[in-house]
């Protein structure tokens, strides 16, 4: 009996202590990769090929997602339209939920997806098959080689594809809502620009930054700490996607709240 | 010279290193002999720092390797070839390119000319053609990528080199070429040479000395021959395991 009623201390022991073990490994993994900063030489060239890998094979879900999220946005707004609303608000109604929060929060979750489990599964694949113990045993740094080019392709690369995502969007949009109401170009162009702030293309950017940030960290941080064998691969993938998920919904509420209501 | 003193090493409930001693002299070749689970990786992943230990020194030319600073530690694994089990060789990378990051000299690693000859060299050294440089690991045999993890380390020109398993999977035949070869290196580099196997007969054909790890410590120390005339139980256990054909008719 004694043994059971300790039994939740202990739990919450061991999450305490895992979580302890999460955010020493992380913190460790961050001044690896800021000593790693220093040899440029390696991670630069790196960084280019694998931004050029993340942003080319990601284009084609990118230009899909945002183009259906874009119309659907559109017929939404059409089916919940009032006529006592000019119908330049609709343009203004599709550009601002797109560009401040449809755009970076949906590539951002496709691609926690896509790159955060290509990340995660491939460093959890070189622990597993000791390549980068080899790394290491060559007296190379895996964080110069393997990680800095895979978290700063995903932080450089995320903006530019929300943008991409955000112009079809828009487009997309602008095309659909002229399926299901009576908006001219003239319209949609005018509400777009009306309560348009050049403010809200930066926050679009800021976001995707971070969601970008995030999602290179915390997969390269999961693949790097993979173990036992294939099972470990395939967990530290899972996490890898899901932990990123959820910080890319959590940054995305600490950001409105601290850029959007100064 | 390497010498391990009261190494060591638990990993949760489990004690693979109870307080190891060895010690492996220059020129020389020590086989590190133990069943399957026996913490051999384990005690080699000391040596050149990939594992600390959880008590005890390790130390490599008089260094103690685990209080080495990062930059330290960097430098002395140039020194220290390390050839994995299974090769680990970089899948993305082609042959040329695994080869050409086991040379430790930055200045010579961006010499694309020098980098060329001397993976040539090195796969000569391994018994491999120059054409191999060009193929990928997934391409290569399983005897071939233990040659080519052979000739990353090797580029380097360490002064050490440990084995981990060279042997492993492969059949007799191969086994025996890998066998010839760590000898051959031996004899050319004049490297020291540590090599942790389960394979008794490639041990005795190619060390010096040999060193059985069993139950977390190291039970015996000695030459081929004061292994044969042991009369310890788990030496002779593992010597007849391995001897005795009819282990094999099963």
């Amino acid at each position: 009996m004694a043994a059971a009623d300790f039994l939740p201390l202990r739990f919450i022991g061991r999450l305490v202590l895992g979580g302890l073990a999460h955010v020493g490994r992380l913190s460790l993994l961050g001044a690896e990769l800021f000593r790693g900063l220093r040899e440029w030489r390696i991670w630069l060239p790196r960084t280019v090929s694998e931004a050029a890998s993340v942003g080319v094979g990601s284009l084609f879900i990118v230009l899909l997602i945002s183009g259906f999220a874009g119309a659907v946005t559109a017929f939404q707004a059409g089916y919940q339209w009032q006529t006592s609303l000019p119908v330049y608000v609709l343009g203004t109604l599709i550009t601002e939920t797109i560009i401040l929060e449809l755009g970076p929060v949906l590539i951002g979750l496709v691609l926690a997806g896509r790159i955060g489990a290509r990340y995660a599964a491939e460093l959890g694949t070189m622990r597993v098959t000791e390549q980068i113990d080899a790394l290491e045993s060559l007296g190379r740094s895996p964080a110069s080689h393997l990680i800095i080019p895979r978290v700063l392709a995903s932080t450089l690369m995320l903006p530019v594809l929300v943008v991409i995502a955000d112009v079809v969007a828009v487009g997309a949009g602008w095309i659909g809502v002229k399926q299901v109401l009576p908006v001219t170009d003239w319209d949609f162009s005018y509400g777009a620009q009306y309560f348009w702030r050049p403010f809200d293309a930066w926050y679009s950017l800021i976001k995707a930054t971070a969601f970008g940030w995030a999602i290179g960290l915390i997969s390269c941080y999961m693949g790097f700490n993979a173990q036992q064998g294939a099972e470990g691969v395939g967990k530290s993938t899972t996490a890898a996607v899901v932990t990123s998920s959820v910080i890319i919904l959590l940054l995305n509420f600490l950001l409105a709240r601290i850029l959007l209501n100064r | 010279m390497i010498e391990l003193r009261g190494v060591r090493k638990r990993f949760g409930e489990q004690i693979v290193l109870g307080g190891v001693n060895f010690d492996v002299k220059e020129g020389e070749t020590v086989a590190l002999l133990g069943p399957s689970g026996s913490g051999k990786s384990v005690l080699l992943k000391h040596i050149n720092g990939l594992l600390r230990p959880d008590a005890g020194s390790v130390k490599v030319d008089g260094m103690e390797v685990p209080a080495l600073k990062r930059s330290e530690l960097a430098e002395l694994r140039t020194r220290i070839g390390y050839v994995f089990q299974n090769g680990a060789l970089f899948d993305s990378m082609d042959v040329f390119e695994n080869i050409r990051l086991g040379l430790s000299d930055d200045s010579k690693y961006r010499d694309l000319e020098y980098a060329q000859s001397r993976v040539v060299e090195c796969l000569r050294l391994v018994n491999l053609t120059p054409e191999t440089q060009e193929k990928f690991p997934a391409q290569l045999s399983g005897g071939m990528r233990k040659r080519v993890g052979i000739a990353r380390a090797i580029a380097g020109a360490p002064k050490y080199l440990l084995y981990d398993e060279p042997t492993s999977g492969l059949d007799p035949v191969n086994a025996d070429v890998i066998d010839d070869l760590v000898m051959h290196l031996e004899e050319e580099l004049g490297v020291t040479s540590v090599m942790v196997t389960h394979d008794v007969r490639g041990a005795f054909r190619v060390a010096d000395r040999l060193a059985l790890l069993y139950d977390a410590t190291i039970v015996l120390e000695g030459t081929p021959e004061e292994f044969r005339e042991s009369t310890d139980p788990r030496v002779k256990a593992f010597l007849e395991r391995d001897f005795d054909p009819t282990s094999f008719a099963a």
